[in-house]
């Protein structure tokens, strides 16, 4: 992986890109890629590339061209089938100069133009210009594995991997919080894409083409989720059939990526399923050990070690992990902030930033990592609760399904009665939308929401008519609707929460912030086609979770770790803030000029919660909803101190030499 | 008793002194004003403030829900 980015004029008037904006941007994002940079220019576009070296480490340089010189190219991320594209292009009659899945990749588009996006098993963001044609191409992968940010001046259009480049390309680039970004991260947890959390910045969706060829711009979405609309569409075999058929994939992907590699590739071991089942796969198709990296907690409550260290055991690893104490998290914060680029409502991304920087420091540049799971194949509680939720609107009077309630009021489990009543109360808001998409995810919305209980005047003016929620769900696929209900409950949280929040926030940003690339097997092309054609009560067995999953676990991995209940993976929040010497940074951000500054929130408000986090923090008792609004307001405070006050400081543009310079401006 | 009640969860989950956020009937539950975490917060004012105790089959909908049931639960235990 990679970063790139990019300057196209796209206005009457516009002069050639900059060279030093391009420098700049490079600059910005050379965390993705410190081993090389190289630039293309011509008199309308300029295209910057910082390479991550792991495939072809000594040939695949970028900016890459094709054979005839028509096409340029910059990308990040990896194309796993790519030796197999190769075989099928060279048998068209295309020669390649270099082993790298880059050139595949210019080439595949050579002959097969937008549809070769949809043979691609892999993560990518690409930028393709054709400068005869004057035509640029932006791409990304239907996961949103890779970012792509851009931003249109009246002269030019801006790429690149991160905000922070195009910041960086040019300081007339106005930088201000936007209201409706912030207002969907404060309830999905994520942008809606195009919209970002900055005004006039736009992300790209994943799996759209957007298109600038002569003054008009197109796009519309290559790649989207298919999911079956009728029983002929589903798998028809047995549940036995469909195990087989998902371990057969699952090693598949796992292979591809641990073996498409010319360096290292380690692996990332939570101790729960997912991440251990990938682990068991590689080791099974590895022929020497590899590399595993844990994080743990001094909180047992966070904790997963002894599961990590049974898989360890298991596979024979070269382990090493990582103790995060909560002032850890506090330390990191802000630097955190800076990759993100975006609020958070929970901590969690942070441990996973200090983990990245252990495996840079080993040496390895990629590791496998298992996320993707939980959403496709239904591993969340979100997903039972939905079912549960469903069937006690459409049976108001029947028995009260009570296996969910003790992890909602654990401390009433010496009082069944109150404690169902409680629940009831809780589980049974919005009941009467149970027809509603969204339906499954509105209880979660709308705790989120509870920060908004902190918007300044202002903020509540600026969004008085808007409503993120009602324009997410009216822009669902028209075939939404026909899809079985886990399948809708799927979808919604893999566009939202996974793209938005764990791909992103908690994963690529915190991989790349160490320059290290994820790998991604469960979110495999042929692995996320087959589980979407499953019945549901593959995925959702009655209330058991992740059913096909745990049934391909048996044999795999330890018992232990196939027994374990669902520990979702999470850090210490509030208190992470609270309890050590008074923070500095913390208590500034958190005054009342400050926050009138950022104008988001209201100072009273907020001086209010951080009285009362720290009041809670002595008793250890804070609610879900307190925990994510400090976590939310830190964190947008931050933003707005490193993205809209001053400029991020990682920049590095007086380094950067480029070793591949292709200028070809006339003078 | 009632403007007490009504100061608290204005105050403690809200984080606001503008009276009319909630009317007094209210489910503070259903708005997601609270949660499981915010139950026991208005366990413990309650408690505190006016020297009742709440058994744990108390804890239910009825007795802690609205600013009103509050009001009517401790006016209840303490009479």
């Amino acid at each position: 992986m990679c970063g790139i980015a990019g300057i196209v004029s796209i206005g009457s008037g516009a002069s050639k890109p900059s060279l030093k904006s391009l420098e700049a941007m490079v600059g910005a994002i050379s965390h993705r890629g410190p081993d090389e940079f190289g630039v293309y220019r011509d008199n309308r576009a300029g295209l910057a590339h910082a390479r991550l070296s792991i495939v072809d480490v000594k040939a695949g340089q970028q900016p890459l061209t094709n054979h005839d010189k028509r096409l340029w190219l910059v990308f990040n991320g990896e194309i796993y089938n790519h030796v197999e594209l190769k075989a099928e292009l060279t048998l068209l009659g295309y020669s390649f100069r270099t082993q790298s899945d880059t050139e595949v990749l210019i080439n595949a588009y050579s002959e097969w133009g937008d549809g070769a996006f949809q043979r691609f098993n892999g993560q990518w963001a690409v930028a393709l210009w054709d400068p005869v044609k004057e035509c640029l191409l932006l791409s990304r992968d239907p996961h949103g594995i890779a970012p792509l940010y851009y931003y249109e001046s009246n002269s030019n259009l801006y790429f690149a991997s991160e905000v922070k480049s195009i910041f960086a390309a040019d300081e007339n680039i106005p930088r201000e919080l936007d209201p409706v970004g912030l207002d969907q991260t404060f309830t999905f947890w994520s942008i809606v894409p195009p919209q970002s959390v900055f005004k006039g910045i736009k992300e790209l969706p994943p799996g759209a083409i957007r298109v600038y060829h002569q003054g008009a711009v197109s796009e519309y979405k290559c790649l989207d989720y298919q999911f079956p609309r009728s029983r002929e569409e589903e798998f028809s075999g047995s549940v036995e059939e469909a195990g087989t058929e998902l371990l057969r994939l699952l090693a598949a992907a796992t292979k591809l990526r641990l073996q498409r590699s010319d360096v290292p590739v380690g692996c990332y071991l939570s101790g729960g399923l997912d991440s251990s089942i990938v682990a068991a796969l590689a080791h099974q198709v590895s022929s020497e050990s590899f590399s595993t990296f844990s994080l743990c907690f001094e909180d047992d409550e966070y904790d997963e070690s002894s599961f990590q260290k049974q898989m360890v055991k298991h596979i024979g690893s070269r382990h090493s992990e990582l103790l995060v104490k909560r002032s850890d998290i506090a330390n990191a914060f802000r630097q955190v902030i800076e990759h993100t680029e975006r609020p958070i409502l929970r901590t969690a991304p942070v441990p996973l930033f200090m983990l990245s920087k252990l495996v840079q420091d080993q040496g390895i540049k990629t590791v496998l990592t298992g996320e993707g799971a939980d959403e496709f194949i239904a591993g969340y509680d979100i997903f039972r609760e939905a079912k549960v939720r469903r069937f006690w609107a459409k049976n108001p009077d029947s028995e009260w399904r009570h296996l969910l309630l003790d992890r909602l009021y654990p401390y009433l489990k010496r009082s069944p009665v109150a404690q169902r009543s409680m629940a009831k109360r809780f589980f049974g808001r919005n009941l009467a939308d149970f027809r509603k998409p969204g339906f499954s995810h509105f209880p979660r919305w709308l705790s989120t929401s509870s920060i908004k209980r902190l918007y300044s005047v202002q903020y509540r003016e600026q969004l008085a008519g808007v409503d993120v929620v009602a324009d997410y769900t009216n822009a669902l696929p028209s075939a939404f609707s026909e899809w079985k209900e886990l399948n809708q409950d799927q979808y919604i949280e893999i566009t939202t929460l996974l793209a938005g929040y764990l791909l992103s926030s908690q994963g690529d940003r915190m991989l790349m912030a160490h320059s290290v690339e994820g790998r991604f097997p469960f979110l495999d092309m042929n692995v996320v086609h087959f589980v979407n054609s499953l019945p549901p009560s593959y995925k959702l067995h009655v209330l058991n979770e992740k059913f096909l999953l745990k049934k391909i676990g048996h044999g795999l991995i330890p018992r232990g770790i196939l027994q374990r209940k669902k520990q979702p993976y999470r850090a210490p929040d509030a208190l992470a803030f609270i309890g050590h010497e008074s923070i500095g940074w913390l208590n500034e951000l958190l005054a009342p000029e400050m926050i009138a500054a950022a104008g988001v929130f209201d100072p009273r408000a907020v001086t209010a919660l951080w009285g009362k986090c720290q009041k809670q923090a002595a008793k250890n008792q804070f609610s879900n909803i307190d925990n994510m609004s400090l976590t939310g307001v830190i964190s947008t405070q931050q933003l707005f101190k490193s993205f809209v006050q001053n400029t991020p400081t990682l920049r590095r543009s007086e380094n950067i030499n480029f070793s591949t310079m292709i200028d070809v401006v006339n003078a | 008793m009632k403007s007490e009640v009504r100061s608290f969860i204005l105050d403690n989950f809200l984080f606001t002194t503008d009276q009319g956020a909630i009317k007094d009937s209210e489910s503070l539950i259903e708005r997601g004003i609270i949660d499981s975490t915010g139950v026991l917060e208005v366990v413990s004012f309650v408690e505190e403030k006016y020297g009742v105790e709440v058994l744990d089959e108390e804890m239910i909908p009825e007795n802690l829900d609205s600013v009103d049931s509050i009001v009517a639960f401790v006016t209840k235990k303490q009479g």
